[in-house]
């Protein structure tokens, strides 16, 4: 459900990229949605506050179950870079989700869209902080995308290597556009005119 | 291959009992020859150490043929050493190199307990297969063995997963130490086959429940373990295992 979310999130953001008439009318049909935009919000929350505590105490068993550690710690070649880190990068992506709010969310809609994301991300620092959140995100769902389908059971010489490289391409597509948008913001003067 | 003789130092794990506080202690060993099995390997080391007078190192085994499932320690790192579906026991000197330093652990995990030195207590591995319970067979003569057609593929798969020597491996490797290879293997041999199909409900709750009693962590699919397994399971049995559970956690009575 979060995977779907992000998809639909990078899809509707790239309107950004077709200038600011584009992405505010994009916004303002959104929100037209009334009270299913509200729904649809708790909704999230409700799934956001799963994923991270079931990850938590995942994260905690896990860690309980081998008192002891190797002293030579060796791959045998299963784990990737972001396999190995996904605790780590969910926090990361936390902390990114709550500047993110505030920048967005939780501020004064009453100027358009388009100038609260320029006001924002044409600040260096913002920009940065948004690029390096983007390459997190693109690690964690490098390893949660295929992860999910395998949780569900969904594995078959048939689809299972197309859903590994899916989940590669999704990744490097999701960060790519969602990059962009900083990087385009802080760089280009004309970009959301 | 030309047979050579090599000489490596080791570091190895000793702990007196289960209670002790263990430690690393090193030895060398020179004139090693490279058509050794690692076991064997690990004989010269324990001759050497009974005639100084000193306590062999303590280590299990018993078929070296790769096919009991009772060998294997981590060998710089990787449960049954650096080659691929190899157990310990099969595993020879010649993939070392003269003057390689070999640090050798025991399986590590909070559900297996170390006995001695690299001897761990793998019987968690044992209460899993017993909670899965039984198969109904009919009394009587034995039924004609083709009276139930199965699919060739079918059965391939079924014997992919009963490859399965029970080593612990997969635990040892999972950076979780979880059994779900182990647990994955032991379901999809049966639930694969019809024999295996009136239990099946049952036989996946009940493993997978016993799993996490003992202590085993959870699965994050980082597939260490297929890596490490020295019958080279895959992982899409674990998948099967997670559609087993599905199945019966929404499903069954």
């Amino acid at each position: 459900m979060l995977s779907l979310f992000l998809l639909v999130h990078g899809i509707g953001n790239s309107t950004t990229f077709f200038g600011s008439e584009a992405f505010n009318a994009y916004a303002e049909k959104l929100h037209s949605l009334g009270v299913l935009v509200q729904l649809f919000e708790l909704g999230l929350l409700a799934v956001f506050l799963l994923h991270i505590s079931l990850g938590l105490s995942l994260f905690l068993q896990n860690n309980q179950s081998r008192p002891v550690s190797y002293e030579v710690e060796k791959s045998s070649g299963g784990r990737t870079l972001g396999s190995r880190s996904m605790p780590y990068t969910g926090v990361v992506i936390l902390i990114f989700l709550v500047v993110h709010l505030v920048n967005f969310h939780f501020t004064d809609h009453s100027i358009p869209i388009s100038d609260i994301v320029k006001n924002v991300l044409r600040q260096p620092l913002y920009a940065l902080f948004y690029i390096s959140a983007m390459i997190v995100l693109a690690l964690h769902i490098s390893h949660g995308f295929w992860s999910l389908f395998q949780s569900l059971g969904l594995n078959h010489p048939k689809y299972n290597g197309t859903l590994r490289n899916g989940t590669l391409g999704a990744a490097l597509l999701l960060s790519a556009v969602f990059i962009l948008i900083p990087l385009c913001t802080l760089l280009i003067k004309k970009f959301l005119l | 291959m030309q047979s050579k003789k090599i000489d490596i130092s080791l570091k190895i794990w000793r702990q007196e009992h289960p209670d002790a506080q263990g430690n690393f202690q090193h030895y060398s060993l020179s004139g090693i020859s490279t058509d050794m099995s690692f076991l064997e390997m690990l004989d010269v080391l324990n001759e050497k150490l009974t005639l100084e007078g000193k306590e062999p190192v303590a280590f299990d085994h018993d078929c070296r043929e790769g096919i009991c499932g009772m060998c294997g320690a981590v060998v710089n790192g990787q449960p049954h050493g650096p080659e691929p579906g190899t157990t310990l026991c099969q595993l020879h000197m010649r993939h070392f190199r003269d003057g390689d330093q070999l640090v050798i652990e025991p399986f590590r995990a909070r559900a297996f307990r170390i006995e001695k030195d690299l001897v761990v207590d793998r019987s968690s591995l044992d209460k899993i297969i017993q909670a899965g319970g039984y198969v109904s067979v009919n009394t009587g003569g034995a039924p004609e063995a083709n009276t139930i057609p199965i699919a060739q593929k079918t059965a391939e798969q079924a014997m992919d997963a009963a490859a399965c020597i029970g080593c612990g491996a997969c635990v040892a490797a999972c950076p979780n130490a979880s059994a779900m290879l182990f647990v994955s293997a032991k379901v999809s041999q049966l639930a694969l086959l019809p024999q295996g199909h009136p239990e099946r409900r049952e036989r996946a709750l009940s493993m997978v429940g016993k799993m996490d009693e003992l202590g085993f962590g959870n699965c994050s699919n980082e597939r260490e373990c297929e890596a490490a397994c020295p019958k080279s399971i895959s992982i899409r049995h674990i998948a099967r295992l997670n559609r087993e559970f599905i199945k019966a956690a929404l499903f069954s009575e």
